[in-house]
């Protein structure tokens, strides 16, 4: 091996996947040594009320971690979906603890205690089994995020395998800084629901060269809809975090900048839409003004 | 694939019969009607999603939330934000009738998910600074669709009809996704409410703040327009007498049933919160 | 294919003074929640998502329980382990509880 080759191959084997990770020991990575302390875990036993109705074993926290702690010695609360669980997908118990965490939170900041939010998005979005539930605890989640940003960063990472999907990737889109992988993928529908309904054709879910391509972490951060392409590294991506946090609030938040949303749609014309990789030209810094 | 049925004309109807044709914003795209007309004596701004077989996106012309209809959302009631910030801050209406959210590979690829996104962002966000926001559901109110134009509400009311449906998923798609027939999702229906399609069902979890009984939700006469202004107004002042948060859609009875243990999980977290 | 409940019970002799949670109830997996007993006695509920095997289900918690001696309640709650899975996931649980 050359001089050049030893060092890489020492941070290589020194990398700790993240991905690797289940939800609590990702919360508990990424937040300051010792300082983990989780709320509604699995000895409090709130369960879906709907899933043993069906014959779906409840897992005890039902796919969601919450813990608070600190990051660089500033309080903070994480919410960590397990995507091994029901695939991340949203209940009516996972939804409420995201949203009635993030509600605390933002009452502690209303009262001069701030609480920085992370959320670890790994999700395909609302439990079908739990549908109208699901999808009333998401928006109690927007609803939060919004309130949130006017105190402090709301700050989330999607970093793979699942990535994130539904109703939770306006979520992602609603934070104020998204931390992506490349092996994340962000987008409204899963590939399998835009074949079912469209036709593979439109899009062929089993060609994951073309879904990366068109929704994965590189090309997100490509074309500004991630902020920060990290790699899968628990301590990358702890340090990530806190970078995020340590820039504040943007200027103006992603989801609010409508003008420069719509000039971006403006420049393209769907009768000859440019491919992944011209978007990223024609999205670039600079070339929509 | 889905088997293509005329778009519904709910939207454009009650858009039509609430505003009478009054305050067009004349803009683009044309699958979004948005006008100011007077109710109860006030200004109020009125947001459609329309079907627009013309749409420059060949995978939204059904009457679908795409890119361009979850945008000029944002935009529109932004400027209402904007124009109002020094003046009584305007009821807002959102006329709901969304079949789903686009489905495409270029919808995806240009980030429809940050376009709903914006589009929640601003309904939310006129919530916060004032504003009366209403969802008047008068057809379907599907998934990522209704969470951009709607969900973002102080109240919601809808109107008792059988087309009227909020859900997270079409039910031949979600029985595709679920490997279950439509007939054993819409059995599962029957006793697990959150997965019911019909309104009345929807009624029971709570969210909602008035179901409109007795109204011809296809071909509303004006009885039944003025039945609907009514209901918009006792909205509108009970979301002026509370605050702007969600909260009061756990604080119904019908919710202290059916989302008992989302309180729970509330009620815990506070217990938690602070270290013993 | 239907959700069973099993319920085991054990003689114990050792108080056990923690709690401690393993595992994930992803396809093929299981979570495992581990507390004190009230009694001198461990009990053992398991939920599972595949009815038909309280045979084994037995056969791997009487092995279990002939090495450990904690007055514990068990709570599994399962998506289709194999036993070697569920001895792995026990054997974490009594891992933990040791550290």
């Amino acid at each position: 091996m050359n001089g050049v080759a030893a060092p890489d191959c020492r941070r290589f084997l020194a990398r700790s996947s993240f991905i690797e990770l289940a939800a609590r020991e990702r919360a508990r990575a990424i937040l300051d040594v010792d300082t983990f302390r989780e709320l509604v875990g699995p000895f409090d036993r709130c369960k879906s009320p709907w899933l043993p109705l069906q014959g779906i074993v409840a897992q005890a926290d039902d796919g969601v971690v919450l813990a608070r702690g600190t990051l660089d010695g500033r309080p903070a609360l994480v919410a960590a979906i397990e995507s091994a669980y029901q695939g991340g997908s949203i209940g009516e118990v996972s939804g409420a603890k995201i949203a009635g965490a993030l509600e605390l939170a933002l009452k502690d900041c209303e009262h001069g205690r701030p609480v920085l939010p992370l959320l670890l998005l790994e999700t395909g979005g609302v439990r079908l089994q739990e549908a109208n539930l699901g999808l009333a605890a998401i928006a109690e989640i927007h609803a939060v995020i919004i309130a949130l940003r006017r105190h402090v960063p709301v700050v989330g990472v999607v970093a793979g395998m699942v990535g994130c999907f539904g109703g939770m990737s306006m979520a992602a889109a609603l934070c104020s800084r998204l931390i992506v992988t490349r092996q994340a993928r962000l987008g409204m529908n899963g590939p399998e629901v835009i074949e079912q309904e469209a036709g593979v054709a439109e899009l062929d879910s089993s060609d994951r060269a073309l879904i990366w391509s068109l929704i994965g972490g590189e090309q997100r951060h490509a074309v500004g809809l991630a902020d920060d392409l990290v790699e899968d590294d628990a301590a990358a991506i702890a340090a990530a975090v806190r970078d995020a946090f340590a820039l504040g609030p943007p200027l103006v938040e992603r989801s609010a900048q409508v003008d420069y949303l719509v000039k971006r749609l403006a420049c393209i014309d769907p009768q000859r839409p440019p491919d992944a990789i011209a978007l990223r030209r024609l999205w670039r810094e600079g070339a929509v003004n | 694939m889905s088997t293509q049925q005329s778009p519904s004309e709910r939207g454009r109807i009650w858009f039509e019969a609430l505003t009478g044709g009054a305050g067009v914003v004349e803009h683009t795209p044309q699958s979004v009607r948005v006008a100011d007309a007077v109710l109860g004596g006030e200004q109020t701004r009125y947001l459609a999603v329309v079907a627009d077989t013309h749409n420059r996106f060949a995978r939204a012309r059904q009457g679908e939330l795409g890119l361009d209809e979850a945008c000029a959302l944002a935009v529109h009631v932004r400027r209402t934000i904007g124009a109002d910030r020094q003046r009584a801050r305007r009821p807002i209406v959102a006329i709901v009738d969304v079949v789903s959210q686009a489905y495409g590979r270029y919808e995806e690829l240009f980030g429809i998910h940050l376009a709903c996104a914006a589009a929640a962002d601003a309904y939310a966000s006129a919530r916060l600074a004032g504003h009366p926001v209403i969802a008047l559901i008068v057809g379907k109110a599907m998934s990522g669709a209704f969470l951009a134009h709607g969900y973002q509400a102080n109240r919601i009311l809808a109107l008792d009809s059988p087309e009227v449906m909020v859900h997270a998923m079409g039910k031949q798609a979600a029985a595709r996704v679920t490997r279950r027939s439509v007939a054993e999702l819409e059995g599962l229906g029957e006793t697990i409410t959150p997965m019911a399609y019909d309104i009345r069902s929807y009624a029971r979890l709570g969210l909602l703040h008035k179901l409109i009984e007795g109204v011809n939700a296809d071909a509303p006469g004006q009885t039944d327009v003025e039945r609907v202004r009514v209901e918009l107004l006792a909205a509108i002042a009970d979301a002026r007498a509370g605050t702007p948060e969600l909260a009061s859609r756990l604080a119904s009875s019908a919710a202290c049933q059916t989302r008992a243990a989302s309180s729970e999980v509330r009620r815990r977290l506070a217990e938690q919160w602070d270290a013993a | 294919m239907r959700m069973e409940k099993i319920e085991l019970d054990y003689p114990a002799g050792q108080a056990v003074r923690r709690r401690v949670h393993v595992g994930v109830v992803g396809s093929g997996d299981l979570e495992v929640l581990l507390e004190p007993s009230p009694d001198r006695r461990a009990h053992v509920l398991i939920t599972t998502s595949v009815d038909g095997y309280g045979v084994i289900w037995k056969h791997v918690l009487d092995r279990f329980f002939e090495r450990f001696e904690g007055a514990v309640s068990i709570e599994i709650n399962d998506f289709g382990a194999t036993p070697g899975v569920v001895m792995l996931r026990l054997e974490q649980a009594a891992e933990a509880l040791r550290a």
